[in-house]
């Protein structure tokens, strides 16, 4: 097997490009070449027709920024040549996904409505990671703004496939950055979060997948979904790529009012330090799902799928060998709210964040109108929205409407005060459990096929059941590959932990990734690339 | 009153104003953009966030809030909030960018409060305030040609909205009230409160019932009004309107007018099709404000004693009439120029007064600047006064000297020396100049000695003219009495 410069770590390609082994313009040959080896056809918003070998790439691209690219990659070469620092992530690929503003770019969302939008200015997270050294190589596919957990929603198609097997999902909406990840397609990319976005398609598609606390990485650029939810993120393939990138991302901004002042440690710092005297529990919410029945409305109660079980108790085990305590039985009885919260209070902000997308400033305007007001916001709204962003502002419309608002949305506010207090409960030091962290699954099943389950918006959205209460709490979780299901798909297993936890997380994935170096699936590449 | 119809006399308004104050801030409130577009070319003062670009991010401009603070307090707001939230207040408008307005609801800075509004009769208006919250303005629409243009220049100014009970009875008072409140925000410097020019906003919910009934029937609100004179025309208009109306027998309906002042008459304005649900809710992108006890002292630190207070208590303390209170208090800045100058003048504060109210006054509104930006400083004005009681020049040559002082700075002592004008008491020299007059116009003094002494005041004239103002013209007088009589 031949090695390819854009399957190495980001470590790897920084040291080797600051060492002079390598160039930066090198590497990014590299990554073009596996990105026109594996993407397949460019994905566009015209009325889309699959076609069978569609199902064998993995089109995680929007825009791919060869020149822009080109041109950072030169100057991280010049930097090396001069002798001066070209950065921590001097020459690293990234894959940004079209939901951050990067200047000069298109920045679309996934959505036909922004489909022209060329965006002024770069979002805070962007403008760090370029200056770290990052190398952007495009814009990444995801669901219509963010609206989905399998990519299916995009109005850019096709849609994106999973590496690992592109007749399946890539999970979503970070899809796109996972599966580029995953495929070489970049080495790093800079996701989302609302309700499990990073964690569940990183899981999926077996990297590395961190949603920050919330305001530990700035939201200024971020096309905003759910405001008080959406955390900006690093999905890497593995844990010092993901510290590198923390490093890069976190911190205040005087641009974001919710950006957390709190100081910002080195994530890189204390990585192979072990879990030694960690306390680490498991939860038994997080093992089976508890969702209302759609029709009749009573509580359901569903394992999660064995394999992913046995992948989490196997990683505890692993923990409790390295020293680590296992606390079982930890009582987290508000985990199934997390849904149906989500349903009201992500709609809502939705809803009223989507409002300014009316055809007159920027973005998609219908052409026919200019006379009739109403009409032009209607055919320009009803013609740019695909059908997710359709139904979230009508649920969202209603549920804020004035008549409802008392009943829906400030309940939904307070039941979120209680998922918070179940974490509290769990990480209280002077609590019964002070836990360091959760260790649970990621997502209750491995990736599933293109079409599957796209169309039911209700069971869709249960695929966040096990990552969506971090978001409400405010906490951070990371999602790491922990092997594989018998369908040969990877399997995602989560760590929670209290606010600004970041670093124990990470020393705690990076463990498993050392306890579990020399397992032989480990070794596994993505369908997509073996054969390169 | 019987079973007739109510007499016109026997109606009352009931009035309630809406208005909207720009904050007088260097930037907007959620981002860096220049506040004041006056007079700007549209569209120069816009950035990202201001123009709702996609993923832009709102960060509260502090100064904003430190200004509503000032202006709660100055209403007597009940209650000042240690913790309060902005919402968003969604509607679709071309010039409303983001799709909704960033604006407190039902969490706002402060709650209640009021205004002792003076009456011309002597009479104070309790005003009591229902509203008072910051948001931040939309941009503006412009019609032209049949086309829509739109300047994002006023996007995210700052703004207070503050509301009125239905407390006022009458045009005047409205117009009274918008005249105290105008005079407060200058007063505080925290608005330029033109109205003219937006800065100072106003609706007036106007409803009538029959005087002494403590009922409150439809109103109709009136916007569209960009003076105190148009806010009083219009409340006229809209009361006699009403009263009209009733008595035809007919109901008033809750509608929204305009008021065009060129031909100064109401237009009803078009119904909206749906009464609108703004769905608000809390804005997730901003923090609560929290304003804690430190922060809220540094503000109120700076809260100066407030107008009628001090009008009040300069007629007092100087034994001035109310008449001159109220004019020294118009603006702040005269007011601290006549009480510094009053410190260091040992005569009659009333005295004082006279000099500032006929003289300063008239400099200061011809150099369009305020009080204390005079080169005629406080003291400057006393040296001049004190030399006229001491009768070293005479009144008309102190005026020429105000003038004289506010152009160069100079001390007036050392004008007065150089330019040679004190008064001239040297008698010799004044027989001399009165023998000439006296000399020269003898049909006068044929008038004067017939028994027309009134005729002296001319001779005066004369001699002050001879003497260019400089003789002491009480001495002139004696000096011509004796020497008219003298043959
Ligand atoms: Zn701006």
């Amino acid at each position: 097997m031949t090695e390819h410069l854009c399957d190495l770590p980001a470590y790897e390609q920084v040291r080797r490009i600051k060492d002079g082994e390598i160039s930066a313009v090198e590497l990014l040959k590299s990554t073009f070449e596996r990105i026109d080896a594996v993407e397949g056809r460019q994905a566009t918003t015209e009325p889309y027709t699959p076609s069978p070998t569609d199902l064998e790439k993995v089109h995680a691209f929007i825009t791919v920024t060869r020149e822009r690219a080109h041109a950072q990659a030169e100057s991280i070469d010049q930097k090396v040549a001069a002798g001066e620092d070209p950065g921590p992530l001097a020459g690293v690929p990234l894959a940004v996904k079209d939901i951050f503003c990067v200047k000069d770019t298109p920045s679309t969302a996934g959505s036909k409505i922004l489909e022209n939008f060329i965006s002024p200015y770069s979002a805070t997270p962007v403008k760090h990671l370029e200056e770290d050294g990052a190398v952007v190589v495009g814009k990444v596919n995801l669901d219509e703004f963010t609206f989905g957990s399998s990519n299916e929603s995009s109005a850019f198609l096709p849609p994106v496939g999973n590496p690992w097997d592109p007749a399946y999902v890539p999970g979503g909406s970070s899809g796109g950055s996972t599966a580029a990840v995953a495929a070489g397609e970049a080495t790093i990319s800079l996701g989302t979060d609302t309700a499990g976005s990073i964690r569940q398609p990183a899981a999926f598609c077996g990297v590395v997948g961190m949603k920050p606390t919330y305001g530990r990485v700035s939201r200024y650029g971020l096309i905003a979904f759910a405001s008080s939810l959406d955390c900006p993120g690093p999905v890497a393939r593995n844990i010092t790529d993901t510290a590198l990138m923390m490093n890069a991302i976190a911190g205040p901004d005087s641009r974001d009012a919710t950006a957390a002042n709190t100081p910002v440690p080195d994530y890189s710092k204390g990585l192979m330090e072990g879990v030694k005297g960690l306390r680490i529990g498991l939860s038994p919410e997080y093992f089976k799902l508890k969702y209302p029945d759609p029709e009749t409305g009573e509580l359901i109660e569903q394992p999660i799928s064995p394999e992913i079980e046995s992948a989490v108790l196997a990683a505890a085990q692993t923990f409790a060998e390295m020293g680590a305590e296992i606390i079982e039985d930890v009582s987290m009885p508000n985990t199934h709210h997390g849904i149906p919260v989500y349903f009201v209070i992500s709609r809502v902000e939705a809803a009223s964040n989507l409002h300014r997308y009316d055809g007159v400033k920027y973005g998609y305007r219908f052409p026919d109108e200019e006379e009739n007001l109403r009409e032009l916001y209607k055919e320009t709204r009803g013609r740019g929205f695909g059908i997710q962003p359709k139904l979230r502002i009508l649920m969202g419309m209603y549920v804020s409407a004035e008549q409802y608002e008392k009943g829906h949305y400030e309940r939904a506010l307070r039941v979120r005060t209680l998922i918070r207090d179940d974490f509290e409960r769990a990480f209280d030091p002077s609590g019964s459990y002070k836990l360091d962290c959760l260790l649970t699954a990621t997502t209750p099943t491995t990736a599933f096929k293109l079409g599957a389950v796209y169309g039911d918006s209700v069971l869709m959205q249960y695929a966040d059941l096990l990552t969506v209460p971090a978001n409400h709490a405010g906490v951070p979780g990371l999602s790491i590959p922990a092997g594989f299901g018998e369908n040969g798909l990877p399997i995602g297993i989560q760590f929670i932990g209290p606010d600004f936890s970041e670093a124990t997380l990470l020393r705690a994935g990076r463990s498993y990734e050392m306890a579990t170096e020399a397992d032989a699936w480990r070794a596994r590449q993505p369908k997509v690339i073996e054969t390169l | 009153m019987g079973n007739g119809a109510p007499l016109m006399s026997e109606y009352e308004a009931v009035i309630g104003l809406e208005t909207h104050i720009q904050l007088n801030t260097n930037s907007k409130i959620f981002c860096g953009c220049k506040a004041d577009s006056w007079a700007d070319p549209p569209n120069t003062n816009i950035c990202p966030v201001c123009t709702g670009l996609p993923g832009v991010l709102p960060v509260l401009n502090r100064s904003v809030v430190e200004k509503a603070v000032l202006l709660a307090s100055a209403m007597r707001a009940d209650s000042i909030q240690s913790r309060s939230y902005f919402a968003r207040k969604n509607y679709f408008y071309p010039d409303l960018p983001k799709g909704y307005q960033i604006s407190q609801y039902n969490e706002p800075l402060a709650l209640g409060g009021f205004m002792d509004v003076p009456l011309p009769e002597g009479d104070q208006r309790r005003v009591t305030i229902t509203k008072l919250h910051m948001e931040e303005d939309a941009g503006k629409t412009v019609l032209e040609a049949g086309r829509r243009l739109i300047d994002f220049n006023r996007c995210g100014v700052p703004l207070v909205e503050m509301v009125t009970g239905p407390d006022l009875r009458s045009a005047d008072e409205a117009a009274q009230y918008l005249i105290r409140l105008r005079q407060l925000l200058r007063w505080l410097g925290i608005s330029d409160a033109d109205m003219e020019r937006g800065h100072l906003r106003c609706d007036a919910n106007v409803s009538i019932r029959i005087q002494g009934l403590d009922v409150l029937n439809p109103k109709t609100e009136t916007k569209n009004v960009n003076s105190i004179e148009n806010v009083r025309d219009a409340i006229q208009a809209e009361i006699k309107r009403q009263i009209r109306e009733v008595k035809a027998g007919r109901t008033i309906e809750a509608w929204t007018l305009d008021w065009d002042e060129d031909s100064g008459t109401l237009r009803k304005m078009r119904v909206k099709e749906t009464e609108a649900d703004y769905r608000y809710f809390r804005e997730p992108d901003l923090l609560p404000i929290e304003l804690d006890e430190t922060w809220r002292d540094e503000i109120l630190s700076a809260l100066p004693e407030l107008p009628l207070d001090r009008r009040a208590r300069i007629a007092k303390q100087y034994d001035l009439p109310i008449y001159d209170a109220e004019i020294l208090t118009e603006e702040r800045s005269l007011a601290d120029y006549f009480e510094k100058a009053v410190e260091v003048y040992d005569g009659e504060p009333k005295t004082v007064s006279n000099w500032l109210m006929n003289d300063v006054l008239r400099i200061i509104r011809s150099k369009g600047v305020k009080a204390g930006g005079l080169q005629l400083q406080p003291r400057l004005l006393v040296e001049i006064i004190d030399m006229v009681d001491e009768k070293k020049i005479t009144t008309n040559t102190a005026k020429s000297l105000l003038d004289q002082v506010e152009a160069t700075g100079n001390a007036p002592v050392e004008i007065v020396e150089r330019e040679n004008l004190a008064q001239v008491s040297d008698e010799g020299a004044l027989r001399q100049v009165i023998a000439d007059v006296i000399a020269g116009n003898p049909d006068q003094v044929k008038t004067y000695r017939a028994g027309k002494e009134s005729v002296i005041g001319w001779f005066v004239g004369q001699v002050m003219r001879e003497s260019k103002g400089k003789a002491n013209p009480q001495l002139v007088q004696e000096l011509l009495r004796e020497m008219l009589a003298g043959e």
